[in-house]
């Protein structure tokens, strides 16, 4: 993987259970490799998702969000994912006020049938997230990014970052 | 909280790319681990025995398993764990396959991000607690959206099962494409001596209501308890007047309709019946081209019906039906072929598509069935059948294969020598695609007896040439470019999906294909049940199918429904809201944006409160980030539940 070359960061993702979580699914059985950077939280609905997640996540540390839902229209629960658009677009004019770089957050729309556009949809965001670096408030902090398996006594030498 | 943690092997697929024994060894020290192990299929029967032993002897409080997609195995292993004497909701899963071991190649990136997984659903498990459905009643009626084929069989076999049926056709008559065909593959039988039988059943079945020219406006409810709302255009006939007799359409001055029924070959009377089969045998005005639509008088059907049928003032009807499940069985279109510039289809009279070429064959048809070219009405000769027109190319964006094209030319060129005898048919083929039964042999007989000349290659152009077309295109097996002198050209058309397919997905929650076909739950496994619970799929809606398997899959999910009907109650999903009343301050904001009216206002105890209707919420969670006060949780899926989720993520 030329994004992973040896370091990882932590995004977190966002996935609404009927169309994204089903897209990276998709993607997975279609084999489509990418980057591993991404840890995904399965929500049932884009529109259960509080803009303060996003921000509770980037503040913890994290040096990306990703949200998906489904397509406008295509919400499996009618209209979940245009409050999910329209909470979500006021997120992202407010990261800067909040001292968030805003392009630490984005939110996309894959459906159940896109694994392609997800492995596309990751491997940008990756990229992009590789680009701006790791995240300057984990620094401010002092925080050193660890994995689960890094917590380990002999697990050490596996820790990414 | 005693947790138990089973990471899959499930064998090599997990196993392959993730150090699973140390994801195992990991979990140990998360919070609240008390066992973790590996396993090498978990969902086997074996594997599911280990975890509820292991629940047993360690007495676990809650289970995570990392393994496949919950979307495939969660309700297994709820199962199992309500096998061990958990409550179902008591487990966690952590998605190592899909999202792990089969998209990326790094084994020690693979096993960390395992482990984060398993952390996260470790943390989520933590705040997890024990949910009851509760059960409810179901409405013993479907509906089935389509008269095709699909459409008809699902619909008898649920009325043959005592159910009642509401079956919604778009068009003024069901029957669908099959009714429009002559003979059907590889049989060579009569298309509407088998689908007519079928059809006169739906009219006479006392458990079915057919709103024929009707479309569904609007699908609200839930599985058991669907509200539908079914717009029943205005055909300007009294249907319980008109008796089908066709008199109007005789004396209907204005011939210029589209002649729908035969792909619009020649005009129809503005007021038609489509076919004389028809189902039912209704006249319906086309006030597109009906002259007292258009200049305000004319009056003859008025004037002709015997029985007073005719109403210019009629207007678009909603009816209520209230059904426990539904059956979408839209069908298909043809691909529109004027894509293909170099076929000349739309300009050239004699490039007709393959179903126009079976109204010419068949002896209902605009001809009665004598094979004759549209321009000039003469018996063609050389009949050159193009396949994959819209199928197999990605040019127009149509990459797959519609499956039933080279049958239905197989069919064609045997036809066309029965009805010419001195004829001889070209198919330009790219592959020749006969799985069924019987299918290979159908077209080597179309090759041997028949003599139709099968030519490996695309057709490069088609150019008009003294009153016949000459069709250039390349044989690929001899490795030489050919020249047909043709009279008439057939395009093989391909299938796509009904138009408005999108917007009827829409409303019925299931997704769709970026072709516009249905999506079933699972390819292989569940492949008439959409992710929408009570809605299932059966015909051309989910991918082109030819007759055979769209009246499987009618069947089967007749089958289905029955099957969901023959409890005597649902289990509703506890995955849903509940109100804190303490902090609860009766805004109203969740009432406003709940999508499905599951909110609504009470009175308690003099102060006004949110309640959730528990039967209507459908678990979204869109009122939970609504609220000001978090007074209303998702369950299965809070705040907390969601915020430690993230910290598992961030926290170091």
């Amino acid at each position: 993987m030329p994004v992973l070359a040896g370091r990882e960061l932590r995004i977190v993702g966002f996935l609404c259970n009927w169309c994204s979580y089903g897209g990276a699914d998709t993607a997975g059985v279609g084999r489509f490799t990418q980057p591993t950077d991404l840890r995904i939280i399965r929500v049932p609905c884009s529109g259960r998702i509080d803009p303060l997640f996003v921000v509770k996540a980037l503040l913890g540390g994290a040096d990306g969000v990703l949200v998906s839902g489904c397509h406008p229209r295509d919400c499996h629960y009618a209209s979940g994912n245009f409050y999910a658009r329209r909470r979500l677009e006021v997120l992202k004019g407010m990261l800067p006020i909040l001292g968030l770089e805003p392009g630490r957050f984005e939110y996309t729309w894959v459906s159940a049938s896109e694994g392609q556009r997800w492995q596309h949809v990751v491997t940008s965001f990756t990229e992009q997230i590789h680009t701006l670096g790791p995240s300057p408030i984990k620094t401010a902090f002092g925080l050193g990014m660890t994995t689960a398996m890094s917590a380990m006594p002999e697990g050490g030498k596996h820790a990414a970052a | 909280m005693k947790i138990g943690v089973f990471v899959c092997h499930c064998g090599s697929n997990i196993e392959g790319t993730v150090d699973t024994a140390a994801v195992a060894r990991a979990s140990m020290l998360f919070p609240e681990v008390s066992h973790a192990e590996d396993v090498m299929y978990s969902c086997s029967e074996p594997g599911q025995e280990a975890i509820i032993d292991a629940v047993r002897t360690h007495g676990l409080d809650g289970v995570v398993v990392a393994s496949c997609t919950p979307r495939m195995h969660e309700p297994t292993f709820r199962r199992a764990v309500e096998r061990a004497g958990l409550n179902r909701y008591m487990l966690e899963m952590a998605n190592i396959r899909e999202h792990v071991s089969w998209i990326g190649k790094d084994r020690t990136a693979n096993t960390n991000k395992a482990a984060d997984l398993v952390r996260i659903a470790v943390e989520k498990l933590r705040r997890n607690r024990p949910l009851t459905p509760k059960s409810f009643d179901i409405t013993r009626r479907v509906l089935v959206i389509g008269g095709g084929v699909a459409g008809i069989q699902a619909a008898l076999d649920c009325a043959d099962g005592g159910m009642e049926v509401v079956l919604v056709e778009r068009t003024s008559s069901i029957g669908g494409k099959m009714a429009k065909l002559d003979k059907t593959f590889p049989t060579v039988d009569c298309s509407s001596c088998i689908l007519g039988p079928k059809m006169v059943d739906v009219a006479q079945h006392p458990n079915i209501t057919l709103y024929a020219y009707a479309e569904v406006e609007e699908v609200a409810g839930y599985v058991g308890n669907f509200n539908v709302k079914i717009r029943k255009k205005a055909s300007y006939v009294d249907w319980v007047k008109c008796t089908g007799c066709g008199a109007c359409m005789e004396k209907c001055p204005s011939k210029k309709s589209l002649d729908r029924f035969n792909e619009s070959l020649g005009g129809a009377p503005a007021i038609n019946i489509p076919f004389p089969q028809a189902i039912p045998k209704k006249a319906v005005i086309d006030a597109g081209y009906c002259r007292q639509f258009i200049k305000g008088k004319c009056g003859v059907c008025a004037k002709i019906c015997p029985t007073g049928a005719i109403d210019y003032k009629m207007q678009d009807e909603v009816v209520e039906e209230k059904v426990g499940a539904i059956v979408a069985a839209t069908g298909f279109d043809l691909f529109d072929h004027s894509k293909y510039g170099e076929y000349g289809g739309g300009r050239y009279p004699d490039v007709i598509t393959a179903l126009q070429y079976e109204r010419l064959l068949s002896a209902s048809g605009p001809t009665g069935g004598h094979v004759k070219r549209p321009s000039d009405g003469k018996e063609p000769k050389t009949v050159v059948f193009i396949q994959c027109v819209g199928s197999r190319d990605k040019s127009v964006d149509r990459p797959y294969c519609s499956g039933f094209c080279c049958m239905y030319t197989a069919k064609q060129a045997i036809l066309t020598k029965d009805h010419i005898p001195d004829s001889q048919s070209y198919v330009f083929y790219m592959d020749i695609r006969a799985p069924g039964k019987m299918y290979d042999e159908f077209t080597r007989r179309a090759m041997e007896e028949y003599g139709a000349r099968y030519v490996r290659g695309r057709v490069s152009m088609i150019v008009p040439q003294n009153g016949k077309y000459l069709v250039r295109g390349a044989d690929t097996l001899m490795g030489s470019q050919l020249e047909v002198e043709a009279d008439l050209v057939v395009l093989a058309v391909g299938a796509e999906a009904a138009v408005g397919s999108p917007q009827l997905a829409e409303k019925l929650r299931i997704s769709y294909d970026k072709y516009g076909y249905f999506m079933e739950s699972h390819p292989k496994l569940r492949p008439v049940e959409t992710n929408t619970a009570g809605v299932y799929l059966a015909g051309c809606a989910q991918g082109p199918k030819d007759i055979p398997s769209s009246v499987a899959q009618g069947s089967a999910s007749a089958a289905k429904v029955l099957g969901l009907f023959s409890k005597q109650k649902l289990e509703s999903d506890p995955q849903i809201s509940q109100v804190n009343l303490q902090r609860c301050v009766g805004c109203g904001k969740c009432e406003t944006t709940c999508p499905f009216g599951a909110i609504h206002m009470i009175d308690f105890r003099g102060q006004e409160k949110a309640e959730v209707i528990e039967t209507v919420c459908q678990g979204c969670g869109i009122c939970a980030v609504t609220c000001p006060q978090g007074a209303i949780q998702l369950e299965h899926f809070t705040d907390n539940q969601i915020l430690a989720e993230v910290e598992a993520l961030c926290q170091f």
